[in-house]
């Protein structure tokens, strides 16, 4: 039974650090199986017009699809074309819960995520996905500077 | 926006002002629209309104509250026994965490409310109590309490009988339940009572979705920067309109869609605190609600006056039986419709029960209506018609005068909610219009802008002509819509029953369960 290692990615830098990361963790690990997650900010309360909503099946989809052949689906292949075992998830929801919860379903050991670099002013505020899960995590999560 | 608003609206009327000339040729202009309006109208509205031989009560309201008993009775009280469950339903404890992006429970309800919750709960309640007297109020929610389980009807076969296209996309509504509900049970005339649908349908979206609204926004700015013509108003929220539904800018609709929930629960708070301020007089309030139900207190039409106001103005506010909330609520992503049947039973309560009631309070509290001292009853307005009131308001005015006697600067808010109300119902009813019109005349670039084009074209209209016929107009049309929707809900019925049995059944067993355990 490989260890399992939760990254998370944003289709940004702090993604791909994260991913490096991962890399050399797996190795000296070696029986390692990386799971490539991300997720679309997404939440059930809010406010929507009748149109947006008659269409929403199609933009779930159409989401979905762009996440997996932008970000997802080419970071799975680098890995296993170096030789590593992959797979990747992407779904919606809010962004801390929902790697949570893929990590744990997942049976993952460990999650692995970026440092966000932009921190405005809402972040300050509400703060930052990467720091809610830090907070709110069911595992040990490593965040990449 | 506020500010601006007002400043080119204060433009527009000292323009106006200089100009006696083009004053005199703008106010016949509205006379003018009023009264071909009115001429075109009157045979429609006179048929709706028609009153059962030999008594002053209208067929249509019968229609109305007759049906909404016989589904609360036909469905053993589905709007107290589910409550809970509904509640649940929309906090998402039995939504399955695959379907995240989806359109929700909670998404759903809230879109089908943006659509009823509006003007419908500001000026038509002022209209319920400023002809029916308080006592309206009462009627109003009983029939709000009642209207629930045509809700719950009406939405549940939204969302069975929607249509699914290839691309993901989902188009629902009465004239597909009505088809293919009559279809599955062998009846003749599906496609009929459709097509008829249909046709209120775009009556409807352009009577009370489209001119009232028009109509009590441009009264509300008037109220506040002086009179001037309703075409002007009504040219102004036509371009924005028009922008929105035609040239595709979603920004102006989105960032509605997101301030007009905090508009309701502003609404909703000031009113709280008026009541708060007043609480010495709920009391005496509920029983000028209760005495004037039974005894109208000396309203026109008395007791049956008091009756038919609340029950109109309730079915008005909540849309219950008319149609228009199955468009809405059908795109909820469920494998069981009846879910969505018992989320869409609690637009009633917050719409009609909820928000109504607030307002219907605020005026009485307010005392704006006046009180013949001697006798306790309300004194009549000169012509008879309502209510006299201290400044010879009426609708969404008399709401906002009542509003200021209790906080002074309310209607500056009030002024900037019925303008959001007004333009996110307009959105609403928009695409309820095209759904219909789609079902009639098929999809397609040319088809939709033909409608969208009318449709803006009757925000001036709407604007320009006077309450009294646009009013009239609107209950009507919407009315009309619920003739024909009841008349086939009574044939589907069963269908909602046979969904009903067996989900309370697996909801008892357990097989339905919840996904947040």
């Amino acid at each position: 039974m490989p260890t399992k290692l939760l990254i998370g990615l944003d289709g940004e830098g702090s993604g791909e650090r994260a991913l490096h990361h991962a890399k050399r963790l797996a190795k000296l690990i070696g029986d390692c199986e990386i799971v490539v997650a991300y997720v679309i900010e997404w939440s059930p309360f809010t406010f929507q017009t009748a149109e947006e909503n008659a269409k929403r099946h199609q933009r779930r989809e159409e989401e979905l699809n762009l996440a997996h052949s932008r970000v997802v689906d080419p970071a799975v292949t680098q890995l296993v074309d170096e030789g590593y075992t992959a797979s990747g998830v992407v779904r919606h929801g809010d962004v801390a819960e929902t790697l949570n919860k893929i990590a744990v379903e997942a049976g993952a050991e460990q999650i692995v995520v970026g440092r966000s670099s932009e921190g405005g002013f809402t972040q300050r505020l509400f703060g930052s996905s990467t720091g809610n899960l830090v907070m709110h995590a069911s595992m040990p999560v490593t965040v990449v500077g | 926006m506020r500010h601006q608003t007002t400043l080119w609206s204060g433009a527009a009327l000292a323009a106006v002002c200089a100009n006696p000339a083009f004053a005199q040729e703008a106010v016949s202009l509205d006379e003018k629209v009023n009264q071909t309006f009115a001429a075109f109208t009157g045979p429609f509205v006179s048929l709706i309104f028609a009153p059962f031989p030999g008594t002053s009560f209208p067929w249509i309201v019968m229609w109305l509250v007759v049906a909404a008993t016989v589904f609360t009775l036909y469905f053993g009280f589905v709007q107290f026994r589910f409550f809970k469950h509904a509640i649940q339903l929309v906090k998402g404890d039995y939504s399955d965490p695959h379907d995240a992006g989806e359109v929700s429970h909670f998404q759903a309800l809230a879109t089908a409310l943006s659509g009823t919750v509006g003007l419908g709960n500001i000026a038509g309640v002022a209209v319920a109590v400023g002809i029916g007297g308080p006592g309206a109020t009462f009627w109003m929610i009983l029939a709000g309490l009642l209207g629930m389980a045509s809700k719950f009807t009406e939405c549940t076969l939204g969302v069975k009988y929607r249509n699914e296209y290839p691309d993901g996309t989902v188009s629902g509504g009465p004239m597909y339940y009505i088809s293919k509900g009559f279809g599955e049970l062998g009846l003749p005339g599906g496609k009929f009572l459709a097509v008829l649908f249909s046709v209120f349908c775009i009556l409807g979206a352009l009577g009370g979705g489209n001119m009232f609204q028009a109509n009590q926004a441009h009264a509300q700015i008037t109220g506040i920067v002086g009179e001037y013509p309703g075409w002007i108003t009504g040219i102004i929220f036509a371009g924005v309109v028009f922008a929105v539904i035609v040239g595709g800018i979603k920004s102006i609709a989105n960032v509605t869609e997101k301030v007009v929930p905090f508009m309701g629960l502003l609404y909703v708070g000031a009113a709280l605190i008026i009541l708060l301020i007043n609480y010495d007089k709920i009391g005496w309030a509920f029983g000028q609600i209760f005495a004037g139900a039974f005894t109208g207190l000396g309203v026109a039409g008395g007791m049956v006056g008091a009756l038919i106001q609340g029950f109109k103005r309730a079915a008005f506010s909540n849309e219950a039986g008319v149609g228009s909330a199955a468009i809405a609520h059908s795109a909820v992503r469920t494998k069981e419709p009846i879910t969505e049947g018992f989320v869409s039973l609690l637009e009633p309560l917050i719409d009609t029960v909820v928000i109504c009631t607030m307002t219907a309070l605020v005026i009485t509290i307010s005392q704006q209506m006046v009180i013949d001292p001697a006798t306790g009853n309300y004194v009549l307005n000169e012509a008879g018609t309502g209510i006299a009131t201290v400044n010879d308001t009426s609708g969404v005015a008399l709401t906002s005068a009542a509003f200021a006697a209790g906080l002074s600067w309310f209607p500056y808010v009030l002024a900037v909610a019925v303008i959001l109300f007004a333009f996110s119902t307009m959105i609403s009813w928009s695409y309820y219009g095209l759904k219909a019109w789609t079902y009639l005349f098929g999809e397609g670039q040319t088809s939709e802008l033909v409608f969208k084009v009318i449709f803006c074209v009757f925000i001036v209209i709407g604007a320009a002509a006077s309450l009294g016929p646009v009013i009239d107009f609107s209950d009507a049309a919407i009315f009309s819509m619920a003739v024909v929707n009841i008349f086939a809900l009574y044939f589907l019925m069963k269908l909602v029953k046979a969904e009903l049995h067996s989900y309370a059944s697996r909801l008892q067993s357990g097989e339905i369960r919840k996904f947040s355990d």
